[in-house]
């Protein structure tokens, strides 16, 4: 249902030509929506919504959102927005993570497909193929819960719910990579519609493919920026009855980095292995009612996994010897499930606990580095120095495990401007950093709009072509979440 | 310590009901069911027990179709020792009532002599919320119904109610407990477990069977949904939401 001060407000602010386009796609919109009107949404609040994620980047509003139900109406919309002159684009919503200003629209006309509210659905489970299908917008915490009969989990845990879609777009991973892997290793294959408003299938229900170009890893990761996935199979792992996880301080970061070394070198099939350093801890004692406090240094929080009780008891041993060798105390190792799920969540609270170190309107920078794991120590112990005579709030964690870690900048809008630009430098210094060693700037979060300057230094002008060529043929019309990774 | 548990098999907690043509019932056709989910915490809370080896064995028992079997091997898979299935045709939702159920479970508890009886406190398609201190009238034992927490030692129960929470104690066992929903967090079932869970036994018998008188003396009239939520609508400024929360909607 139209709300007539909205379409006001924007039709104030552009041009002749594109009042004509977004008159027509929504008309257009209306007509082939006429049985079912109220999935077209243009609730300022929730245009607003859609236009925003959970970091600092300022919420860029679509017109209309339609809360899709089908893969046809995804179908018809996309047709619908390739057909108008000039052509509308299409960003499509998730559960609205959106780090890196994915989901922010770079043109006021452009339609918002959300999927959670009305494409959410498990559609079948095969346990002994241990996988599943999904619609995208089912979150990660629901799928789960479905499938809690069968003893079976969908193990990727970005600290979000998450919807799978979104995963799927952004490549997401959490704190289960270091022993199950990203989205690029758990999805199995996916159905997308693309720029002619077909759907097609991109990779295979097998645990190995060989058969031709590898589409499936091409559109997971793609932002929305190569076509509108409409269909997840994911890879499913059992749950394990044996759990432990295990608290452990040290002096230095670089010790707790050299530790992550030592463990992953002696072969310790670690389930979880995430850093902190001593701002996050205090960041973490403040916010997260539910875990003891720790002192403020360097910590590392380790999971293991084993299919007998004397298995996990024997990696327990190792861990304890290890830990201990590389100059770790205070450790603790508890197998209730209560303590351990609070202690991941709260982990998964961080990013909240480092914001709320500075009370205030306003949210947070995310910096994403994925370094060699040698080069992990050096790294992240030179960006918390960098932190600390910089003189600004920058709690630092991470998948140490993976190589990969964040540094949280929370922004006030009270903040001045040269707070700000400590800041911006802090996070280029970073990059920087991160390039030098031979990482990426970004591990998990992706490229959005806010880190698309940073991709030739990484690759150089050879592999960035190839992407433009990619993105060229693939959407010709430029309507698929333009502004986002690669600029046509 | 032995310990009995009720599950009920129900529609899912998140399918969104529809009300079947004749408006007689709720329409079961094609929809998801499952462990109604405070029976989840009743088996949880028994699980955890023998895992405490404060119990010796728990036994689950549960009243339904023939796929009711699955919602008892889920709670087998989930740590109890044996199963119970009273076999009816009896709609579970509406035709089944509380005091049959009661009574049916009264019986079992002959046979079986447990010494806590451990039931969700309702279920979520009846929502009588009635079997628990139904049963416990039938036993002529104690109830402590909403449970929060249960302590075996101290014999005390901490007591969900609208307006608080109070602490009860039990004078002896057998008794009769219904969990709340902040009694215990369920465990998802492991693929061992449910593998193992196949072997267990399963004792079946038809309902009808053990002598209980079943008609319930209640009779569903219709079953229809809510009136649908109107839109809502725009007002100019405070006087005018004032007005309406005043005139229109009562509330002020």
């Amino acid at each position: 249902m139209l709300c007539a001060a909205t379409s006001k407000m924007i039709l104030k602010h552009i041009t002749f030509t594109k009042r004509r386009s977004l008159a027509t796609v929504t008309n257009e919109l209306r007509r082939l929506f006429e049985s079912d009107p109220e999935i077209i949404d243009s609730n300022p609040y929730e245009l607003d919504r859609h236009g925003r994620g959970e970091s600092f980047h300022p919420s860029k509003p679509p017109s209309h959102i339609v809360h899709v139900r089908t893969t046809q109406q995804i179908q018809d919309v996309v047709k619908a927005c390739a057909s108008t002159s000039p052509p509308t684009p299409i960003v499509p919503f998730g559960a609205g993570t959106s780090l890196e200003g994915h989901v922010g629209s770079t043109n006021p006309d452009s339609i918002s497909i959300s999927t959670t509210k009305n494409f959410n659905q498990l559609v079948s489970v095969d346990p002994s193929s241990l996988q599943c299908t999904v619609q995208p917008g089912i979150t990660r915490h629901k799928l789960n819960h479905e499938l809690r009969a069968t003893g079976l989990q969908f193990m990727v845990d970005p600290g979000a719910d998450a919807s799978i879609g979104g995963m799927a777009a952004t490549n997401a991973s959490g704190t289960s990579a270091v022993k199950f892997g990203v989205m690029r290793d758990n999805v199995l294959q996916v159905k997308v519609v693309t720029s002619s408003g077909e759907e097609i299938t991109a990779g295979s229900k097998t645990f190995k493919n060989s058969a031709g170009y590898d589409l499936k890893n091409l559109f997971v990761g793609s932002e929305g920026t190569l076509g509108v996935i409409t269909e997840i199979t994911l890879r499913l792992h059992p749950i394990v009855d044996h759990i432990e996880s295990s608290v452990c301080a040290f002096q230095s970061l670089t010790q707790a980095c050299d530790a992550v070394v030592t463990l992953l070198s002696c072969g310790v099939p670690v389930a979880k292995c995430e850093v902190l350093d001593g701002p996050a801890i205090h960041a973490f004692n403040l916010y997260s009612k539910d875990v003891d406090d720790m002192t403020p240094q360097p910590h590392l929080f380790v999971e293991l996994q084993d299919i007998s009780e004397a298995g996990l008891a024997s990696q327990r041993n190792i861990v304890e010897e290890i830990l201990n060798d590389c100059g770790g105390t205070n450790i603790e190792f508890s197998a209730n499930p209560a303590v351990r799920k609070k202690l991941w969540a709260a982990r998964h609270d961080t990013y909240y606990a480092s914001c709320a170190l500075r009370p205030g309107e306003g949210m947070g920078i995310v910096t994403d580095a994925c370094v060699p794991l040698g080069q992990l120590a050096s790294v992240i112990a030179a960006t918390a120095e960098d932190i600390q005579t910089s003189e600004v709030i920058g709690p630092v964690f991470g998948h140490a495990g993976d190589g990969n870690f964040h540094c949280i900048l929370p922004v006030r809008d009270t903040d001045s401007e040269e707070y700000l630009q400590k800041l911006e430098d802090v996070n280029d210094r970073l990059i920087s950093r991160t390039l030098a060693a031979g990482g990426t700037c970004t591990g998990e979060h992706g490229v959005g709009s806010g880190k698309m300057k940073y991709l030739t230094t990484q690759y150089g002008e050879g592999a960035v072509d190839i992407m433009r060529a990619i993105k060229e043929s693939l959407d010709p019309k430029n309507i698929f979440n333009p502004g986002k990774i690669i600029t046509p | 310590m032995r310990v009995l548990v009720g599950v009920k098999r129900v529609v899912d907690y998140a399918v969104k009901v529809r009300v079947a043509a004749d408006k007689k019932a709720v329409d079961l056709a094609n929809v998801k069911m499952s462990m109604n989910p405070f029976c989840e915490i009743a088996v949880e809370e028994a699980v955890r027990l023998k895992e405490a080896k404060k119990a010796t064995e728990v036994i689950v028992v549960s009243i339904g179709p023939k796929a009711a079997a699955e919602t008892i091997r889920t709670a087998l898979a989930m740590g109890c020792d044996r199963g119970i299935h009273l076999t009816t045709d009896s709609r579970t939702d509406q035709e089944l009532g509380p005091n049959s159920v009661a009574k049916l479970l009264a019986k079992i508890v002959e046979e079986e002599s447990p010494d806590a009886i451990i039931l969700g406190k309702q279920s979520i398609d009846g929502d009588f919320g009635c079997t628990g201190a139904m049963l416990a009238e039938h036993l002529k034992v104690p109830q402590c119904t909403f449970a929060a927490s249960i302590d075996f030692d101290a014999k005390t129960v901490e007591r969900e109610t609208d307006t608080g929470t109070e602490v009860v104690s039990f004078p002896s066992l057998p008794a009769v407990f219904t969990a709340d929903l902040r009694l215990n967090e369920p465990r998802y079932a492991t693929l061992p477990n449910i593998m193992k869970a196949k072997k267990k036994k399963i004792d079946t018998k038809a309902a009808d069977s053990l002598g209980v008188e079943l008609n319930e003396g209640n009779t569903v009239l219709e079953v229809f949904e809510p009136p649908p939520r109107e839109a809502g609508i725009f007002v100019d400024d405070v006087d005018g939401l004032v007005d309406k929360l005043k005139n229109e909607a009562g509330v002020l």
